[in-house]
């Protein structure tokens, strides 16, 4: 390492920056959340009011709803994505099987995600509306149904939709990724397993699964935190304001809502904190987990 | 062996009807806008029709969808273009030299790159305000400068690919600082740039949030907004017109990616297993 003033010169547009658009938001979004402030009129314009935000949040239902309506979209959307993605990874490893054409199927699972939110959220609006959308239209057409399915003003239907929607873009992605984790184990696992007579569950559950741990959680901790962030699919797939019921309102699109919608800054300040809390307090449980089951496979290592 | 064929047989079954339950919603789109309304409203059909003109027509009456196009193009672009640049800049004088406070800026990274966007919105747009920016590109293109993540990226990779020898054998050349940044490390770090361009500019051309809530102008409206728009507004009431503007903004992603694919699947695949 040589020391060189121009090094100086070399992170000063990122450091300035970085400085500007990034940490004193951060922290000026914290100042807001302990003030009344409207969204007018700037910084001089904000009552401090200490932690009257902080206190509305913790007794405010629909940020609770919001919540649990963001955790069940997520744990759906996950449970769906992760059970296909496994499911392909696990026959396009097989060495039994020898399934071509992996290139292509991955390719094609992998492109809805790629595609702009908002194009897909206005897309599904309007398949699945009512009387009109695609859906029904095929599912009447087919007399799978008699009477067309209002799918967006049942909560149940439509939190359902959000989190099928959800797996649909990043089935694909987890595939991908969990491909790469399974090729990573050595065969001659799979080869010593098999000469000792293990059945193919076998292999999977004492194999695959503790191998493809650290993937899996990978794959966890990234799908939770961008979970909690999500906002353009329930925004523009019914109102905008969390219809039907209120089963669309997830934590962003409240904190959305509350200040541009109702100037609500300081509150939504606060929310943006909350949420902020929630997702270090699920990082660090999930972190915490992986770091006990490492220990706990070197302890088994040794003996 | 036969059992090996048959499962085979059912597996490819289920896999081509998987491809075809993913693709069943393109394909409406698609479909859809070609038909006139009166034709969707009248029921379901795999079979285009002949509206295409008259949907384009009634669509880009409403609005300019090639607009929205032109203005998330150089917003992607240039955010693709200063991040890359920028993030080469910094990581090189982490990798390469030793200055104060640098562990402490290494620490700060690591913290921020967990930080959800959403924290720094509102201080964000009252940043924009007071600045006098709101309603311009400029909140959400300047921002790309600073970027943890790929300044991160493109540190490991010079660590692990950049020999310092080359950096020292210029010196005794005589070679400047600078000089050796764009003729040496520049080409080394390309094939890191060109994979985290690839995901710097999907994110920006998909970027919803922050656009929604700095730009205000129909003519500096990026893609998204523009589709966003086009719910309830007169456009709706032509669901051939409303399909194909979706269309409009899907398709030229999916011809991109048909070129892109294989980098980029292999791109989430490398960076999977490090991480």
């Amino acid at each position: 390492m040589i020391k060189n003033n121009k090094a100086y010169l070399f992170v000063a547009p990122f450091v300035i920056v970085f400085l500007t658009f990034n940490i004193y938001p951060i922290l000026l979004t914290f100042y807001y959340s302990l003030t009344n402030y409207t969204g007018m009129g700037g910084i001089e314009n904000a009552d401090f009011i200490g932690l009257d935000n902080y206190r509305r949040l913790i007794q405010d239902d629909f940020f609770f709803q919001a919540f649990f309506n963001t955790i069940r979209i997520w744990g759906l959307n996950f449970a769906i994505q992760i059970a296909i993605a496994l499911g392909l990874a696990l026959l396009f490893t097989d060495i039994r099987l020898k399934l071509k054409g992996l290139n292509w199927f991955r390719a094609l699972f992998f492109l809805p995600n790629i595609i702009t939110i908002a194009s897909v959220a206005l897309l599904f609006s309007i398949l699945l509306d009512w009387n009109f959308g695609s859906l029904n239209q095929m599912l009447l057409s087919l007399n799978i149904i008699d009477r067309p399915i209002n799918w967006l003003n049942n909560p149940t239907y439509a939190q359902s939709w959000v989190a099928l929607i959800g797996a649909w873009m990043w089935f694909g992605n987890t595939f991908i990724v969990l491909m790469a984790g399974i090729s990573g184990i050595p065969t001659d696992f799979y080869e010593a397993a098999f000469i000792d007579g293990a059945n193919w569950w076998q292999s999977f559950t004492k194999i695959t699964l503790p191998q493809l741990k650290p993937i899996l959680l990978y794959v966890f901790i990234t799908s939770i935190i961008g979970g909690l962030q999500i906002f353009d699919l329930p925004m523009l797939l019914t109102d905008g304001r969390g219809a039907p019921r209120g089963s669309l309102n997830t934590m962003v699109l409240y904190l959305y809502n509350q200040a541009f919608s109702f100037a609500n800054f300081g509150y939504s300040a606060a929310i943006a904190y909350g949420l902020f809390l929630i997702t270090i307090v699920f990082s660090a449980v999930t972190f915490k987990t992986m770091y006990r089951g490492q220990v706990k496979v070197k302890k088994g290592g040794k003996k | 062996m036969k059992d090996l064929r048959i499962a085979r047989g059912v597996i490819y079954f289920f896999l081509v009807l998987l491809v075809i339950i993913c693709f069943i919603p393109f394909y409406m789109m698609i479909v859809n806008a070609t038909r006139s309304n009166s034709e969707i409203l009248r029921g379901f059909s795999l079979m285009p029709s002949d509206a295409l003109f008259a949907n384009y027509e009634t669509l880009t009456n409403y609005i300019n969808i090639w607009l929205g196009f032109r203005n998330s193009l150089f917003i992607a672009v240039s955010v693709t273009v200063l991040n890359a640049y920028f993030s080469a800049l910094t990581a090189f004088a982490l990798a390469v030299y030793h200055f104060k406070g640098k562990n402490a800026m290494f620490i700060i990274f690591i913290i921020l790159m967990m930080v959800p966007g959403q924290l720094g919105l509102i201080g964000l747009y009252d940043l924009a305000a007071t600045f006098g920016i709101l309603d311009t590109y400029w909140p959400l293109i300047i921002p790309a400068i600073a970027a943890p993540f790929t300044v991160f990226f493109f540190r490991q990779y010079l660590i692990t690919s950049m020999p310092m020898s080359i950096l020292e054998s210029g010196r005794i050349d005589g070679a400047g600082e600078t000089y050796m940044f764009h003729r040496l490390v520049l080409p080394i770090l390309s094939p890191a740039i060109a994979t985290m361009g690839i995901f710097t500019f999907i994110g920006s051309w998909n970027n919803f949030l922050f656009p929604l809530v700095i730009i205000r102008s129909p003519r500096l409206y990026t893609l998204p907004i523009m589709i966003r728009q086009l719910q309830g507004s007169p456009v709706a009431q032509n669901l051939g017109a409303i399909y194909l503007g979706i269309a409009i903004s899907v398709v030229p992603i999916m011809v991109a990616f048909i070129f892109l694919s294989k980098y980029i699947i292999s791109s989430i695949s490398a960076g999977a297993v490090k991480g």
